[in-house]
């Protein structure tokens, strides 16, 4: 047990333990609340990952926009859904059965694949992830099509949803 | 350290978590948390496999940022969407916008 281990179980433990509570919480406030610890618990993983970059767009976007956008919509409906009645459907059973199955099929596959196993191996020195994926988004040798592309489903969403949401008089 | 299977058995256990939650929730809010946390799963495999497999190429950060643009625009029509359908039908229940359903 390394600390970076002992690290990696408490955050692993606290961040599977918000997204439970996540999808089970009554009052969607709470949800959303429980689904900004969920997400902060990932950018932890990204820390751990040595992915600076990452975890501080997780921070920004995810509970900064994505998470307070959620708040936002909650509050603005939140007339109707009062804390009555059963949150979930009646076929929660079988998306519980699902779920675990999925989750019992997936470490299986994965256990037996050969590189399940891998240790962290060494970054190279010198070599700065950020700096690299950087060049890397606007390099036309890499991935300069995909994040274009990228761009442009972001600007098509926008306009989309200024549309979708338009009160029309 | 950290063997890789304990990053893809805790992503795989993230992205099912929020499977059920997108499954069984009534609120169409609450089924968006859902698809926000499976997408938050595949992007912590990204980055695993990145850290792991192929730390000289640069293509799983490449690919979580992308995932976190789709995933803006994802959130950003959605609640679009349930806040249009929330003024015509005052409900966000899942069950009860069949509007499309034959």
């Amino acid at each position: 047990m390394t600390p970076i281990t002992i690290v990696f179980l408490i955050t692993a433990i606290v961040t599977l333990g918000a997204a439970v509570m996540v999808v089970t919480a009554r009052n969607l406030v709470h949800a959303a609340l429980w689904l900004i610890l969920t997400l902060f618990g990932v950018a932890v993983f990204y820390v751990l990952l040595s992915a600076s970059f990452l975890a501080v767009v997780q921070v920004v976007i995810y509970i900064g926009a994505i998470a307070i956008l959620m708040i936002f919509a909650i509050m603005l409906t939140r007339r109707v859904m009062q804390d009555t009645g059963p949150t979930v459907n009646q076929g929660w059973w079988l998306a519980a059965l699902i779920s675990i199955a999925l989750f019992g099929g997936l470490s299986w596959m994965l256990s037996t694949w050969i590189g399940f196993d891998t240790n962290m191996p060494q970054l190279s020195q010198g070599a700065d992830s950020l700096q690299q994926l950087g060049q890397a988004l606007v390099s036309p040798n890499a991935y300069i099509l995909p994040f274009e592309l990228a761009s442009v489903l972001l600007l098509a969403a926008l306009i989309g949803a200024i549309m979708i949401a338009w009160e029309r008089k | 350290m950290i063997p890789l299977s304990y990053y893809l058995v805790f992503a795989a256990a993230l992205f099912c978590i929020g499977l059920y939650g997108v499954l069984a929730r009534k609120n169409a809010i609450a089924i968006l948390m859902g698809i926000e946390m499976m997408l938050n799963a595949v992007n912590v495999n990204l980055v695993a496999f990145w850290r792991y497999r192929t730390p000289d190429l640069i293509v799983g950060q490449a690919f979580a940022v992308m995932v976190f643009a789709v995933a803006a625009a994802e959130v950003a029509v959605g609640l679009a969407l349930i806040i249009s359908v929330y003024r015509s039908r005052h409900s966000i229940s899942a069950d009860e916008i069949d509007m499309l359903k034959w």
